[in-house]
């Protein structure tokens, strides 16, 4: 039987003894003893005192469940439960029924004679108190006694003995309890009571035969459950929801059409449905996959070093060596000596062995040089770099001269004219002078823009950089003027880098910005020669004397001692060339025009008093004219070239000392000097005065500059010619010299080219044969003796290696789709060379020189010289053979001449005439002779008769 | 006699593309140069170190060897050393001269 059900089974029973005893009380009422009302009428035993107490009790309790079978139930559950920790158990559930807890202090333990853990124990917990000691205690102690709170119930107590139980654990909240019913009493005192009795009803149970009752139906007793069954049921408790839908009539089995729509339209259109842990569901983990790795325990440690104070501190160590005296005795120890002899053959040995060869030659770094030529097709062709076009300013105009700036890199400057001939230029006469002449100087860093424009006051042909000054620029106009340029004042905006000139916003108030900073300017020309002492047709070459000469007005090379270019040379059509000083002329003119410079630029804005002293007023100092060394004409010269090279000062050292050298010490040179006399200066003696000029006519013309005495006429002027040669069929359009050699000069003309060399006068070293489109341009490269570049009308360049093959261009390629007019390949840097071709489009072409190109190969020049010296030679022996032939021909003149009979056409003087009768005359004699003899009319003995 | 040194370093000297030669004791002070001050030192006590080093090089694989002779061949130059108990002789030569 489990526990519950023991409880519930003795809650049971006190609760039917309650109602018994009530029963017995409402039957017998007041205060007779229960125990005595419950007794059945089959009770042997009765106790006839109510104050015997325990003993009646017990008695009673005996009697009780006598004769009937519920007591008996009693017992028997009552029986397996009896050690007083049943009673305890009883307790533990809530105090006994009919009790109080009590208080007793030490006092009233002392009174009652009930002091704890002494007269009364945890084992034996009672104390029986007679009712009238505790009367008593009220009356003497009134409210202090401890039986205070239960007066009422001790005073209506029905017996003379009160029970009271230590409590040692408190149990019920006071250190004792008291029982104030009878029954209460009872059952403390006897609590095994019932088992006696039990013991007692079996024994009479063994004696009553057993008799078979048979079971009588009894009323059915309600427990409850039929109100577990009715909960059960189901029934309406409220009533039912009615809903009721509607639909429009019309649509009414029309036919539903689902589209998509948002969520967010409707209110109630979105329900969610959240996850939740199913209670229902409940899943035990049994087994755990779980893995545990050790790691070394994570240490964090710190040291701090002490803060030393920084101090400056230095020391100095010297090596140590012997005093001389010390070396003196070590050198004569014997040691060394015999230390020196021993290791003399060892280190000879060795030095031999280097000496011999040097084992650690690598032979392979050392290949690479002799074959770099044309060895790597993809390196050997002409890159596109940059091309440069304006579309106001050059397009659809052609390209006339290029020139790069000698000194800032990626500047490059194009002439542009109209693609106009001169009849055209006559019949367009009113836009031509319209449109502006320019020159336009581009930068790398700008594309499409140019950085400066040079304005000029007719179409420029050719012009040139000053070499010792940049920033002044010299052209050469259609209509024969010189011009000059100073661009030092925009010389910053050349050399700014990239772009910067454009994007920049530089410290101007807002409001104030010039509206022309970011619009390229334009310069002005600063001088131009005057009209009547001009060319009389478009200039086409110009060129600055070198710095360190100048030329007086008899064609005399000077020294320039203030070695700053001041001369320029032109040509031009109109069978002249002119030579040009930009310095003031002496005389009165020179100092009206310093007093105008003192005074401030009258000038239109922006162009420098640079060369005001020379504007409209500027003559040549020397004219080389061209006379034919035959009379019918002159020489139309469009191109030359002179032995002197800028920045080659050889010559200067051969000069004749013509003055002391404290008046040298005060010249000056420069622009603004003054020319000094010819006697002050010494004469460049080594200077060739001789230059080629290339004609309209395809001629190279070979003439000396310095003007001689005509013994005929007794003016003075230029020589004849010392050679000329009509050999290009076309104008000449390119006459340079290499830059290696200064007696090779390149000429381009026509549909060929000619490589001349100096002091050769018989013809060219060199002569291409005609090309089937004409050539436009030529010019050396900069950097391999034998190469040079041709530009064609087709719009290709080829490359000559003169080295490789000389019959036909080592390369060709297609540049511009449109003839091309000017090239000019200039070393940028030392791994970039650059050509830049101009078109007659108006663009302007950057290409760069392959490797291949621009590298010179082992002894490059040793090889070109060697060739060019072959060909001379060879010009030599076609010299000799010219007049071997001339001979030959003139020989086999006479003889045919003589065969036909015919006189020859020379003119004999009379010695001649009578030598030659003679001649005849003797062999008529000794042909008379031998016929005679033949005849035998003569002897030979016989003489001959006299006659 | 000073001559003997004299003449064997003449002798070595005579020898094409020679640029110097050193005389230096044991403890790499030099004795004798040919070069100036400056460069002697420094070849004298780097070479020094280097040669002593070469030679426990030598004595550590075979303790009955020794180095008799050191070589080193650079882009410019070939140095070559001569070691001895007391003295160490150092050459420069270039070879690209020869």
């Amino acid at each position: 039987m489990s526990e519950p059900e023991k409880k519930e089974v003795s809650e049971k029973e006190k609760e039917t003894s309650k109602q018994d005893e009530k029963e017995k009380d409402t039957a017998q009422g007041g205060k007779k003893s229960p125990v005595s009302g419950k007794a059945k009428p089959g009770s042997g035993k009765r106790s006839g005192t109510p104050s015997k107490g325990n003993k009646g009790a017990a008695e009673k309790g005996r009697a009780t469940p006598k004769g009937n079978t519920k007591a008996k139930t009693k017992e028997d559950v009552k029986a397996p439960t009896p050690d007083p920790t049943g009673e305890g158990e009883e307790e533990e559930e809530g105090l006994p029924e009919g009790c109080v807890p009590l208080f007793m202090s030490a006092k009233s333990q002392e009174i009652f004679g009930c002091t704890c853990d002494v007269d009364v124990t945890e084992e034996n917990p009672i104390k029986v108190i007679m009712k009238a000691d505790i009367m008593e205690d009220f009356f003497n102690r009134a409210a202090v006694c401890d039986f205070h709170p239960v007066k009422q119930a001790v005073q209506d107590f029905p017996s003379d003995e009160i029970v009271i139980v230590y409590d040692p654990d408190f149990k019920f909240g006071q250190n004792f309890y008291i029982a104030i019913t009878e029954e209460a009493k009872e059952k403390i005192l006897n609590p095994f009571g019932p088992e006696g009795e039990g013991e007692a009803g079996a024994e009479k149970e063994e004696e009553v035969v057993y008799k078979y009752i048979p079971p009588e139906s009894k009323e059915w007793v309600s427990h409850g459950s039929e109100k577990e069954i009715k909960e059960e049921n189901v029934v309406e408790n409220r009533r039912r929801i009615k809903i009721s839908a509607r639909r429009i009539r019309k649509e009414f089995g029309a036919p539903c059409n689902f589209q998509d729509r948002n969520v967010a339209d409707a209110k109630d259109a979105y329900v969610e449905c959240t996850a939740y842990e199913d209670r229902t569901y409940d899943l035990k983990k049994i087994e755990l996959d779980k893995s545990v790795q050790a790691v070394p325990v994570l240490v964090e440690e710190g040291t701090n070093t002490d803060w030393r104070y920084p101090r400056n501190a230095n020391t100095q160590y010297y090596p140590r060596e012997f005093s001389d005296k010390e070396k003196e005795t070590i050198e004569k120890s014997t040691d060394l000596q015999t230390f020196a002899k021993d290791m003399v053959p060892r280190f000879e040995l060795a030095l031999q062995q280097n000496e011999i060869m040097d084992v650690f030659y690598i032979d392979w770094l050392h290949l690479g040089d002799a074959d770099g030529s044309f060895g790597n097709k993809a390196d050997n062709h002409l890159k596109e770099y940059q091309s440069f076009t304006d579309l106001q300013f050059s397009k659809d105009r052609t390209i006339t001269a290029i020139q790069w700036h000698p000194t800032i890199k990626g500047v490059v400057a194009v002439a542009v004219a109209e693609k106009l001939s001169f009849d055209e230029r006559i019949d367009n006469c009113a836009k031509v002078i319209m449109t502006p002449s320019l020159i336009l100087i581009w930068s790398f860093t700008d594309p499409i823009h140019p950085q400066l424009l040079l304005e000029a006051p007719d179409d420029i042909y050719s012009f040139q950089f000053c070499p010792s000054d940049p920033n002044i620029i010299c052209g050469g106009c259609y209509n024969g003027q010189v011009v000059l340029w100073d661009i030092s004042a925009h010389a910053d905006r050349l050399k700014q880098q990239r772009g910067s000139n454009r994007n920049k916003k530089s410290n101007v108030l807002p409001g104030f910005e010039d509206p022309n900073a970011l619009k390229t300017p334009v310069v002005r020309y600063c001088a131009v020669s005057s009209i009547e002492n001009s060319h009389r047709a478009a200039i086409t070459d110009i060129q600055w004397v070198p710095d360190h000469m100048e030329l007086n007005r008899m064609g005399v090379p000077q020294e320039n001692k203030g070695l700053q270019c001041c001369q320029i040379m032109t040509c031009a059509t109109d069978y002249c060339v002119l030579v040009w000083d930009t310095r003031p002329v002496k005389g009165p003119g020179q100092l009206i025009t310093t007093k105008e410079t003192d005074k401030g630029p009258k000038n239109p804005i922006g162009v420098p008093n640079t060369f005001k002293h020379l504007d409209l007023s500027w003559k040549p100092v020397l004219k080389v004219t061209l006379h034919k060394s035959e009379p019918g004409g002159d020489h139309s010269p469009v191109k030359f070239s002179i032995q002197e090279r800028q920045g080659d000062r050889g010559s200067l050292g051969k000069a004749t000392d013509g003055t002391d050298l404290s008046k040298e010490a005060a010249m000056g040179g420069g622009f603004y000097t003054k020319p000094g006399s010819g006697k002050d200066k010494r004469t460049l003696q080594s200077v060739k005065t001789h230059f080629y000029v290339g004609t309209e006519d395809g001629e190279i013309v070979y003439v000396d500059w310095m003007p001689q005495k005509d013994q005929d006429t007794g003016k003075i002027q230029t020589p004849k010619p010392d050679f000329y040669h009509a050999i290009h069929d076309g104008p000449v359009n390119t006459l340079q010299r290499s830059p290696f050699f200064k007696d090779v000069v390149l000429c381009v003309g026509g549909w060929t080219y000619t490589i001349w060399k100096e002091s050769i006068n018989s013809g060219p070293i060199l002569q291409s044969s005609a090309s089937t489109v004409k050539l436009s341009a030529g010019h050396w490269s900069p950097s391999r003796p034998g190469v040079f570049y041709i530009a064609k009308v087709d719009g290709s360049v080829d490359v000559w290696d003169l080295l490789d093959k000389t019959h036909e261009p080592c390369m060709t390629q297609n540049v511009s789709p449109v003839p091309i007019t000017s090239l000019y390949p200039f070393p940028v840097s030392q791994k970039q060379h650059l050509m830049a071709v101009g078109d007659t489009a108006g663009t302007l072409h950057i290409l760069e020189i392959p490797w291949s190109l621009r590298q010179p190969t082992a002894n490059e020049y040793t090889g070109i010289s060697n060739y060019f010296e072959r060909e001379v030679k060879r010009r030599a022996f076609v010299v000799s053979r010219w007049d071997f032939r001339e001979i030959e021909k003139r020989e086999l003149e006479q003889e045919h001449k003589r065969k036909m009979g015919i006189a020859p056409n020379v003119q004999l003087s009379e010695e001649e005439i009578e030598y030659r009768q003679k001649q005849e005359y003797a062999a008529y004699i000794d042909e008379e002779n031998t016929f005679l003899r033949e005849l035998g009319l003569k002897d030979d003995d016989e003489p001959l008769p006299e006659t | 006699m000073a001559t003997e040194v004299e003449d064997t370093l003449k002798r070595i000297q005579a020898h094409k593309g020679v640029i110097g030669i050193i005389v230096v004791n044991a403890d790499g002070i030099p004795i004798r140069t040919t070069l100036d001050n400056s460069t002697t030192v420094q070849y004298a006590n780097l070479l020094t170190q280097l040669t002593q080093k070469a030679r426990s090089v030598v004595r550590d694989i075979d303790p009955q060897n020794d180095l008799t002779f050191l070589r080193v061949r650079s882009k410019k130059h070939e140095i070559m050393v001569a070691p001895e108990k007391d003295y160490l002789l150092i050459a420069i030569q270039n070879p690209q001269e020869t």
